[in-house]
């Protein structure tokens, strides 16, 4: 009772603190994304030429991923976020957990339109793309692996890692000879884990912990690492607008696709359904690609690339088969139980 | 910047309660109608929600609306052996209805905290028992989710009954209660706050320690030096002081890069062989927090040195004492209430310093007010980032609460 | 020159230069014409300043940081110069537990007023709006006001109210006639600390600004995260700029209450 007082009396005074304080509903279309290199061609292919077809203001916002962000967005009542760009277990987790909207795909060309494994109930598929090892060919001749990779007896520096355990336990297997085939199955079992931070605890000084994307390419342009994980396109993009020789091993990558998903609730549902439906358009898509190399999620969006284009994108079945699809269904499980972990690991 | 007036405040607030005191029997009302809107204000839109948020620290709300027939079922189980047929078949009743109303994530993310990988179990469980099964509950729930059959996922449920625990406290000293509720340390893979309560309070230290070596010279020349001289050098104190503590964080992080300007020229001097990785390191950290809180030391220092009669050394001396003994003997004495009044702002300032070690440390560089932000923004773990805060204030608080017992804030005033 | 006197005058140089070196840095840096971090310089140019006013982004989060604090300002400045007067007036029961409160914003450690707000006002829709943002900001800038107008206060002679009311002006006419133009200095220059205040927050903004209401630092620590550009030190330029020039505001602010000590000395 006291303190449904005080909340009210609160409000009121706050209300008449502040006259202008804006309701949420008139807020413009924020859309969140990886901010850098990669939302900067997001903004040149998608935002901008939307904006200006249908005449939508937007705000821009950007994040580092992590399913927790969004329940806190959820649960705290401050979601300000109408479209983000999720990755593939957040997909899976937020939808379970009702955190998205379930999407009407009459609204934005039918399930068909879209790669299969690209139409999720809750999310459409943004971009496919790999994480992929990254070194800079400057300082290091040769092709390194994931072996290679977490060897600093042989080849000394500091390694990049991105600050999560998703992926990194992959990497450790795959480091620590597991073959790709096997690196899950290893992983759901209790001596897999075990394996896998071992060797992460054998890194750990050697690591430099990234955690957006665009810190991935600056921190090995800068020679603060011999050799970082990194999404492809980051590298690819620095290669090309900033005159890097980066390298790209795309043995032992990752391959995921990322979503657009709707926040609950979002008070602007109708301009990002119109927001989906000019994304999904594979003329469209296909622009983003001579940007930065990620691949399109629509059918169709990488016919007619060129082949130096085509080199460089994860789409390219040369570089698909030797890719390692990242397993959402082991990290829909564990998730929980393996970061909690992983940070206590990192904290100490 | 942010604290600029802070060690003006001290001394300015005394001295207003002291006028305000000696004024007697003046308009009281009116006087208590112009504190009113500020008082009220910093009351409501402060007090209240810092009050509110602690308070999650020892609130525990969210499973009993979700499973309250679970919770009924185990009023009375002893902990020790799996509880009875009724349990399960009230946990297969507020699974589906928690379900169905979109209920069960809050719940989940509850018992997530407690034990990891419950949220996935509870979730989990929901779904595949949504569907009529045939016979018991017992074997159904645990076809649906092995975890089920562990004594201690049941006492998660229990001990979140609600509506207070002790929960999130337990588990910011490292602590849990198992099924029975005997307190038991966490797994050794899990412990992390003790080696961030002493990391924090190790990194404060030695920033403390630090400033006061290098702030103590400093103060005692401005004091001393002929006043064109001290203008200078008070100046210099003053700029950093008074500029942004993001871009002194900013200007640390542009210094120590690897292609920055330290590296750069000690390569050039030959010092370096080849660049060093200076940035995300206890080091980066330690280096930018000395230089954003030096001011705050050398300023109490200053005030207080400046108050000290440079004849009294003058006169140690004529009376034939050593320089250091005079120091020791005479200056130092009168110097402490200020080493005092630094060491205190500059301690617990550092104590509660977010931005610089989260841009320029590594993982093993956070303190306390890192994990804070962690467990509200990136876990939902809010509990725990209450148990934390408060762990925080009350530290915050006794030791300004100490200092005003042991030196008293009266001899910081000194103008 | 002893050599005790020469080794303190080293170290104390020393640390002047551990103080002063790293603006020195940032700010001929942030005039290049390249993009390393490095001196020295390929060139001397505008060029992060024309990209700095180019962005949109700097530029909203430039309109941000200035109209929030001025509102910021205005709020925590009427509020806390009415409650110093107050404080000043008459001893009001309990006036040590009141100041403790009033001041408490500028000692509980940031981070738990960034959570403990942004908890509060998001149920209340002022989460990630401008207004919650500025009652905030008043929050945390309030109790320099207080402190700095209750400072000048307790120089001013308050026999010339009593004389105000012994030739007939009304306590509005008195504190607007009399009492206002005597501690003006003090109430701007409390007006400049909360300015600078909300100018510099960095911790509160992080957690309960939306994208709409990024403030200077706000954008620089996003900037920080990602590619440490040149631009970066083009805002921190600027933003040490504006802080100079509160500084000198302040000291001429100051210097200007201690001349207008009442002549006559306190009756109290």
């Amino acid at each position: 009772m006291r303190r449904s007082i005080l909340a009210a009396a609160a409000a009121g005074l706050m209300l008449a603190a502040a006259p202008g304080a804006t309701p949420a509903a008139s807020r413009d279309l924020t859309i969140v994304s990886w901010g850098g290199a990669y939302q900067d061609a997001q903004r040149q292919v998608y935002f901008r030429p939307f904006s200006q077809a249908t005449g939508v203001r937007f705000v821009e916002d950007n994040w580092d991923g992590g399913i927790g962000v969004l329940r806190t967005r959820m649960q705290s009542g401050n979601n300000t976020w109408d479209l983000v760009q999720v990755e593939s277990e957040e997909l899976l987790l937020g939808c379970e957990e009702g955190l998205f909207e379930k999407l009407d795909y009459s609204r934005i060309g039918g399930r068909d339109l879209y790669l299969p494994e690209a139409a999720h109930e809750c999310g459409v598929g943004a971009i496919l793309y790999n994480f992929v090892l990254a070194w800079d060919r400057t300082k290091f001749q040769g092709t390194p692996t994931w072996a290679d990779f977490w060897n600093v007896e042989r080849f000394p520096g500091k390694r990049g890692l991105r600050r999560g355990v998703k992926m990194n336990l992959e990497y450790a297997l795959l480091a620590d000879g597991v073959p790709a085939n096997q690196v899950y199955a290893t992983l759901r079992t209790d001596a897999g884990v075990e394996r896998a931070f071992r060797m992460l605890d054998r890194l750990k000084p050697h690591i430099v912990w990234w955690q957006s994307s665009a810190q991935a390419p600056q921190i090995l342009g800068a020679g603060e690492v011999l050799m970082t994980s990194s999404p492809n396109g980051r590298i690819t993009n620095a290669n090309r607008t900033e005159r890097r020789d980066f390298g790209i091993q795309w043995a032992g990558s990752l391959y995921t696709i990322d979503s657009w998903v709707i926040m609950k609730g979002s008070p602007n549902t109708n301009d990002a359904y119109r927001f989906l439906n000019f994304a999904s358009n594979p003329r469209v898509q296909a622009q983003l690609v001579p940007l930065i190399p990620y691949g399109g999620a629509s059918k169709g969006a990488n016919a007619g690339l060129s082949p130096e284009l085509l080199a460089a994108s994860p789409t390219n079945p040369a570089n698909l088969s030797v890719s390692l699809m990242i397993d959402d269904q082991f990290w829909l499980d564990n998730l929980d139980k393996l970061s909690q972990r992983f940070n206590a690991w990192l904290a100490r | 910047m942010a604290h600029v007036a802070a060690i003006e405040t001290g001394k300015a607030a005394a001295a207003l309660m002291r006028r305000a005191r000696k004024a007697g029997h003046g308009p009281k009302i009116s006087a208590a109608l112009l504190v009113a809107p500020l008082l009220l204000f910093v009351l409501i839109a402060f007090a209240a929600p810092i009050g509110s948020m602690l308070m999650r620290g020892v609130a525990d709300p969210e499973v009993a609306p979700v499973l309250p027939r679970t919770l009924a079922a185990l009023q009375g189980w002893n902990g020790t052996a799996l509880p009875d047929e009724p349990a399960f078949a009230a946990l297969v009743e507020d699974l589906r209805t928690a379900r169905a109303a979109g209920t069960l994530p809050l719940a989940a993310g509850r018992l997530n905290h407690d034990t990891a990988g419950l949220r996935t179990t509870l979730v989990a469980s929901g779904r595949r028992l949504a569907a009529p099964f045939e016979g018991s509950a017992r074997e159904a729930v645990l076809r649906a989710d092995a975890a089920w059959g562990n004594v201690e996922t049941w006492g998660a449920i229990a001990r979140a009954r609600g509506p207070y625990t002790d929960f999130f406290l337990l588990a910011a000293l490292d602590l849990k209660r198992d099924a029975a509720g005997t307190i038991l340390p966490v797994a050794e893979e899990q412990a992390v706050f003790r080696i961030v309560f002493v990391r924090s309070f190790w990194i404060a230290g030695m920033v403390t320690v630090i400033t006061l070596l290098a702030g103590y010279p400093l103060a005692a020349l401005i004091a001393t030096a002929r006043p064109a001289v001290a203008a200078v050098l008070l100046f210099a104190v003053l700029l950093p002081f008074w500029t942004s503590l993001l871009v002194r964080t900013a200007s640390w992080m542009v210094l120590l890069a690897r292609e920055g300007v330290v590296n750069h020229a000690l390569v050039a001097l030959g010092i370096f062989g080849a660049p060093q990785q200076l940035l995300f390191n206890r080091f980066a950290v330690v280096i930018a927090m000395v230089h954003i809180l030096l001011p705050f030391m050398v300023l109490p220092l200053y005030a207080v040195m400046r108050q000290i009669p440079p004849l009294h050394l003058r006169a140690a001396a004529s009376l034939g004492a050593h320089p250091a003994a005079a120091f020791r003997r005479v200056w130092l004495p009168q110097t402490l209430p200020g080493i005092g009044a630094g060491c205190l702002m500059v301690f617990i300032q550092a104590l509660g310093f977010y931005i610089t070690p989260a841009l320029l440390g590594g993982g093993a560089d956070q303190m306390l007010p890192y994990f804070i932000g962690f467990y509200a923004n990136q876990t939902v773990n809010w509990g725990l980032a209450a148990a934390l805060s408060l762990i925080l204030l009350a530290a915050t608080v006794l030791i300004v609460g100490l200092y005003g017992r042991l030196v008293g804030f009266s001899a910081v005033r000194t103008s | 020159m002893s050599a005790i006197r020469l080794g303190w005058w080293v170290v104390s140089l020393a640390v002047v230069v551990f103080l002063v070196a790293p603006l020195g840095v940032i700010i001929p840096l942030s005039f290049s014409e390249g993009s390393f971090l490095h001196f020295p310089l390929p060139g001397v140019g505008l060029r992060w300043y024309r990209a700095l006013f180019a962005s949109e982004f700097w530029l909203a989060a430039l309109w941000n940081s200035l109209g929030i604090g001025l509102a910021a300002t205005a709020l925590a400045t009427a509020l806390g110069t009415l409650a110093a007067i107050g404080l000043w007036r008459a001893a009001i029961p309990g006036s040590a537990a009141i100041m403790a409160i009033l001041l408490s914003p500028m000692v509980v450690p940031s981070i738990i007023t960034a959570v403990a707000l942004t908890f509060a006002y998001a149920p209340l829709g002022l989460a990630s709006t401008h207004a919650g943002l500025v009652i905030a900001h008043a929050l945390l800038a309030s109790p320099f006001v207080v402190v700095t107008v209750g400072a000048t206060l307790s120089q001013f002679d308050r026999t010339l109210l009593r004389a105000a009311a012994a030739c007939g002006a009304g306590p509005v006419a008195a504190f607007l006639r009399v009492m206002l133009p005597i501690i003006l200095p003090g109430v701007v220059a409390g007006a400049v600390f909360a300015f600078a205040t909300s100018l510099d927050e960095s911790v509160v903004v992080l957690f309960l600004a939306g994208p709409s209401q990024r403030t200077l630092p706000r954008q620089m620590f996003a900037g920080l995260k990602d590619t440490i550009e040149l631009t970066i030190l083009a805002a921190a330029t600027m933003l040490t700029l504006l802080s100079l020039v509160l500084m000198v505001l302040v000291r001429v602010l100051s210097a200007r209450t201690a001349r207008a000590r009442a002549p006559v000395p306190e009756a109290a």
